[in-house]
């Protein structure tokens, strides 16, 4: 029972890592119509940025906290002015070749300054130990990114649903064209949505650290299953990637526990499980069929 | 208020509007009528800045408003109702309502509008996709006299509607009208036209065929219905 318990507090952290990185894929598809390919990548300059602050300036993890998820939200904002908008009037294969493009030239140039091997990065004191639930204990660490990732989501949710904001992207989400006739500017708010969720992908990477091994390739291996995460949550849909991430982090955790015996289910679940699902909805599980513009 | 001078529209290669002009005085309600594929909502969605194969020129009270983009252009006061009724399937039927700005002097509240549409009131939290398509009909209908639209572009208001629900459109347009507000109108239905509207325009292939007032589209009634297939 403890260990099942200890399996499925695994898959909801690493859950939570999908579920972020996921979530930032589907605001920006759904503003953009662009699949950010990169997102790997602000996720591992997220983790490198915690890394290079520590190691050459003595920043701690807490400020980095702030620091890298801003600094790469306008880094992607500058990138959405620059090349990014670009896409929106192009054939989806530049948008596949360009933020792919942007992939391998982010993780070359921190290759070429810091090498391939993996920087250890320290959990922050205050984090360090472990929590007693009673019949288990948790490392705290783990316990804080879970708590930290679920009121992120539950805050962007709240901002999505509740809010002015969030009701203007919705809606110019949904249809830009429509909703530019009501008089809203839709294209003023496709930098700020690009950059925020580069700012995610970015503060993942800040939250992962510590605990996963900061090199330039760490995006690149994560991705592929977030992408997974993102079809299966419905391409754009908020929700779904949300609880698709948290999904499949449990999926891949059970998979891996109980199915070891048996390493290339094991280790494909989570396509299979997505090959499943489009099957049965093509759409994804909370996606919609698009709407006319 | 509205002038189209030499509206010409694509898609693609396919013209669909040739030379189009016409002109709507402030006050006036002016329908548009034609058959399928004449070119109406097409026409509409060029005035709103909604469609990037067009050649001409769209002013507004005397200003050139052809460049203008089109969340622009609803600042000046249109509002439109499209042929689809634009309902959001993420917004609510509150949200549908309140998300244009106000744009002119006399917006209705939103209390107004749910005391003149009792039955977007009930349906106030649920999706508006989820609402009949006569309460989509009223939704797109209340959006643009919420936002106190100057201007309103409605594309076939009142299609699929019962007769009721068509006498309401009509009371409302004529009450819009009271209050001064101007509104181009896609109608197929030619004694609904004749009741609201001042003027009409044909429009035939791309181009406007004919110029008529009420008497004339009534006493050519029978003529114009075959013509328009109906
Ligand atoms: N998205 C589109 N792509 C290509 N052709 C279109 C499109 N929309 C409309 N058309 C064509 O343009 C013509 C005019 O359409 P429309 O303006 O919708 O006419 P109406 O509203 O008078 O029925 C039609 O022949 C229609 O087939
Ligand atoms: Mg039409």
């Amino acid at each position: 029972m403890s260990g099942f318990a200890q399996n499925t507090f695994n898959g909801l952290v690493s859950g939570a890592f999908y579920a972020l990185l996921a979530l930032g894929l589907a605001v920006i598809f759904g503003m953009l119509r662009v699949v950010n390919f990169a997102h790997g990548a602000f996720y591992m300059l997220g983790a490198f940025g915690a890394y290079v602050l520590l190691a050459e300036a003595g920043v701690p993890f807490w400020a980095a906290l702030v620091i890298m998820p801003v600094g790469l939200a306008l880094l992607g904002m500058a990138l959405e002015r620059a090349v990014i908008h670009r896409l929106t009037k192009l054939d989806p294969l530049y948008n596949f070749l360009l933020t792919f493009g942007l992939t391998l030239i982010l993780q070359d140039l921190v290759k070429l300054r810091y090498g391939v091997q993996s920087s250890p990065y320290e959990t922050p004191s205050l984090l360090s130990g472990s929590v007693d639930f009673g019949l288990f204990d948790f490392p705290t660490y783990r316990v804080f990114i879970l708590g930290f990732a679920v009121l992120l989501c539950v805050a962007v949710w709240w901002v999505l649903t509740r809010t002015r904001i969030g009701m203007v992207v919705r809606a110019s989400t949904e249809r830009p064209d429509l909703t530019r006739a009501f008089g809203i500017d839709v294209g003023r708010w496709v930098t700020p949505v690009f950059g925020f969720g580069i700012g995610l992908a970015g503060l993942a990477g800040v939250l992962a650290a510590p605990m996963r091994a900061v090199n330039p390739l760490m995006g690149a291996d994560l991705i592929i299953v977030v992408f997974a995460v993102v079809v299966i949550g419905g391409l754009g849909s908020i929700f779904g990637s949300v609880a698709a991430g948290f999904g499949i982090g449990l999926v891949q955790a059970w998979g891996e526990a109980y199915l070891s015996n048996f390493p290339l289910v094991s280790q494909t679940i989570v396509f299979v499980v997505m090959a499943g699902v489009l099957l049965w909805r093509p759409a994804g599980l909370f996606g919609r069929e698009e709407a006319p513009a | 208020m509205l002038r189209i001078e030499n509206l010409s529209a694509f898609y693609g290669e396919a013209q669909v509007l040739r030379d189009v002009s016409l002109e709507v005085s402030a006050g006036e309600v002016v329908t548009l009528v034609g058959r399928n594929g004449a070119g109406k909502s097409t026409l509409l969605r060029c005035v709103m800045g909604l469609h990037p194969g067009q050649r001409g020129t769209v002013e507004l009270d005397g200003r050139d408003i052809t460049r203008l983009p089109a969340h622009k252009r609803a600042r000046l006061g249109l509002g439109w109702v499209p042929d689809d009724r634009g309902s959001y399937a993420t917004l609510t039927v509150t949200e549908n309502l309140t998300l244009p700005p106000t744009v002119g002097p006399d917006p209705w509240s939103l209390e107004r509008v749910y005391e003149a549409f009792p039955a977007l009131h009930t349906r106030r939290d649920s999706a508006a996709t989820m609402l009949s398509g006569g309460e989509q009909q009223m939704l797109a209908l209340a959006r643009v006299l919420r936002m106190g639209a100057r201007l309103l572009l409605c594309d076939e208001p009142t299609e699929g509607l019962s007769p009721l629900l068509v006498q309401q459109v009509g009371d409302l347009l004529r009450e819009a009208k009271r209050h001064g507000v101007t509104v181009l109108l896609v109608e197929q239905n030619l004694h609904f036209a004749t009741g609201v509207a001042d003027r009409h325009y044909l429009l035939a292939e791309g181009r406007v065929a004919e110029a008529m007032d009420n008497s004339e589209v009534r006493s050519r009634e029978r003529e114009l219905l075959a013509y328009l297939g109906i």
